[in-house]
């Protein structure tokens, strides 16, 4: 065992500070296999699509698992959109519809992608 | 211009949280700490507190919630409770400290229910022990003040980065009235400047990630690895070991700069010099054993009484330092670690338990749920204990000491248990 040294110890305790770190995608696997619903832009109701200016964003901003994009349009990244819902409700628009996944075209391709069986 | 007031120790608080600047203010109404929150938002109503934000909420979990929001994006924030409500901010509380967010959360302390009480003992503030803020007791509404304005300051430092709770009992000095001098800005501007914060929001995404949920073990990554729960609770503990320091400092900074301190920031103390008894407690303990002080050493008693302001980090060093002086030491707890004993006691006790000279000590427990602790009750008690000093089957009792309570007057003596049995 090495002595303690204190100077050492007290550098740690400064170090290692869990709020100073953000988390990255994909930490917690592919939770887009989770969703039973997902989230679909309608376009011509979109206010950052029709003003093509980064102006409303809130989908963006309350999507508990940051996975829309702060662009124009907005693009959900189906690997880990949980399906929660948030972003349309938040949407002041109605421009995001939740549509049920097994209607959804891509369903399957995500499921399998992940690894897993869209009919299990 | 500092300015004094007449106030009690609930707005006391809301005072400092004034003087502070706090950025976010989240709370939840509960006796006895009600008055707290309704000052702040009469301060923020009337524009006295342009600067701060107050979130009304449904609970306080969700007040603990918004503050450990608010504190993750910077910003200097401040809650307070009571009892109960105390208990629902639980998970909030760990979050908060696991965080090492520089939160201060006032506690106006209150017993735990049921039975169903708003008077005062420390039960719910003991309670938030493990939770790892930081924990100071006040005996005073100008130490309250004080002591709101020292919390964010050694919260803050980056020596620290671990939350606080300052706690003072409930109607004791939340509802009464005292003269407390409210500082000038400028000056505690000086002291407590604003936040620093050690997240920085412009870089959230490229700042070294942390998983989503920790693994026991580091994880192994490209950009660097990163910590295992295990590391995150090191340095937590570490923090919290190495904050005495900065409490001290903070303490004689306060002094020199606003003229007041309380002890050496860690506990204050009466009569100590020549004692051979030294009483421990805290908060309305404390200042009610200054009167048994003082009436022991009327009967020729040589008593002292050491005020623990510094509940956590725990201040073992300093308490070995004094209470390895004297043979016998009595704790007064208005707590209980239910199933063992008074906190301040046995942790007194683990804390002497490697000295060469240690103590003596005996505990009582007093005053639960705001009842009254008459110095006649602490003198006693004192007494008894000098009395059964050398008594080795009393010191090895494993049974506690309530003091004052009156059973015979609800039909339960000693008397009417044999009456029974006949
Ligand atoms: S808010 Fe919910 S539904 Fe919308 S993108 Fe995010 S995870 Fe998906
Ligand atoms: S919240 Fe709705 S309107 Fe606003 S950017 Fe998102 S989709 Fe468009």
């Amino acid at each position: 065992m090495t002595p303690r040294n204190e100077q050492y110890e007290r550098w740690i305790a400064q170090k290692i500070l869990a709020a100073r770190q953000t988390t990255t995608i994909g930490e917690a696997g592919k939770t887009g296999t989770w969703r039973t619903i997902r989230p679909v832009l309608i376009p011509e109701k979109c206010l950052v699509v029709k003003s093509g200016k980064p102006t409303c964003h809130k989908c963006w901003l309350y999507c508990p698992e940051a996975t829309v994009s702060r662009s124009i349009p907005p693009v959900f990244d189906y690997d880990y959109c949980k399906g929660c819902g948030i972003c349309a409700t938040e949407c002041p628009t109605e421009a995001i519809q939740m549509v049920p996944e097994k209607e959804a075209p891509s369903c399957a391709e995500t499921i399998a992608n992940a690894g897993g069986n869209a009919d299990a | 211009m500092p300015e004094k007031l007449v106030i009690t120790g609930n707005f006391a608080a809301a005072y400092a949280c004034k003087s502070a600047n706090v950025d976010v203010v989240a709370a939840y109404p509960i006796t006895p700490q009600s008055p707290v929150v309704e000052k702040i938002s009469e301060f923020v109503e009337s524009g006295e507190m342009p600067d701060t934000q107050f979130i009304c909420v449904e609970s306080e979990h969700s007040a603990m919630a918004a503050c450990v929001g608010a504190a993750e994006a910077g910003a200097r924030v401040f809650t307070a409770s009571s009892a109960n409500g105390l208990a629902l901010m639980f998970e909030l509380l760990c979050w908060c400290a696991g965080a090492r967010l520089p939160a201060v959360v006032c506690i106006a302390s209150r017993a735990l229910g049921a039975p169903w009480t708003v008077w005062t003992d420390h039960q719910d503030a003991i309670s938030m022990r493990d939770t790892g803020f930081m924990h100071q007791f006040c005996e005073t509404n100008q130490e309250i003040y004080d002591s709101v304005l020292m919390a964010y300051r050694i919260a803050e430092d980056p020596r620290v980065f671990l939350p606080m709770f300052v706690t003072y009992d409930g109607y004791l000095l939340s509802h009464t009235m005292m003269p407390v001098q409210i500082e000038d800005p400028e000056k505690v501007r000086d002291f407590l400047p604003p936040l620093k914060t050690h997240v920085d929001v412009g870089e959230l995404g490229e700042t070294r990630s942390v998983s989503a949920v920790i693994p026991p073990d580091i994880t192994v990554r490209p950009e660097g690895n990163t910590p295992g729960y295990m590391e995150y609770r090191y340095a937590m503990q570490k923090a919290h070991e190495y904050a005495i320091d900065v409490i001290e400092e903070v303490n004689r900074e306060f002094k020199v700069k606003f003229g007041r301190s309380y002890g050496n920031g860690i506990y204050t103390s009466y009569k100590i010099e020549d004692a051979d008894i030294l009483i421990f407690g805290i908060g309305s303990v404390a200042s009610q054993s200054r009167m048994a002080v003082d009436q022991l050493r009327s009967e020729g008693i040589k008593a002292g009484l050491i005020s623990l302001k510094l509940f956590r980090p725990f201040p073992v060093k300093h308490l070995r330092e004094i209470f390895t002086r004297v043979p016998l030491v009595v704790v007064f707890d208005r707590d209980v670690a239910y199933g063992y004993e008074g906190v301040l006691a046995y942790e007194l006790k683990a804390a002497l338990y490697p000295c060469q000279n240690r103590p003596i000590i005996r505990s009582y427990i007093v005053g639960l749920g705001g009842r009254n602790i008459p110095t006649d009750t602490l003198t006693k008690a004192v007494k008894r204990a000098i009395k059964e000093k050398d008594d080795s089957s009393v010191q090895l009792d494993p049974h506690t000491d309530f003091l004052d309570l009156d059973l015979d007057r609800l039909g339960l003596s000693i008397e009417d248990m044999q009456k029974e049995a006949q």
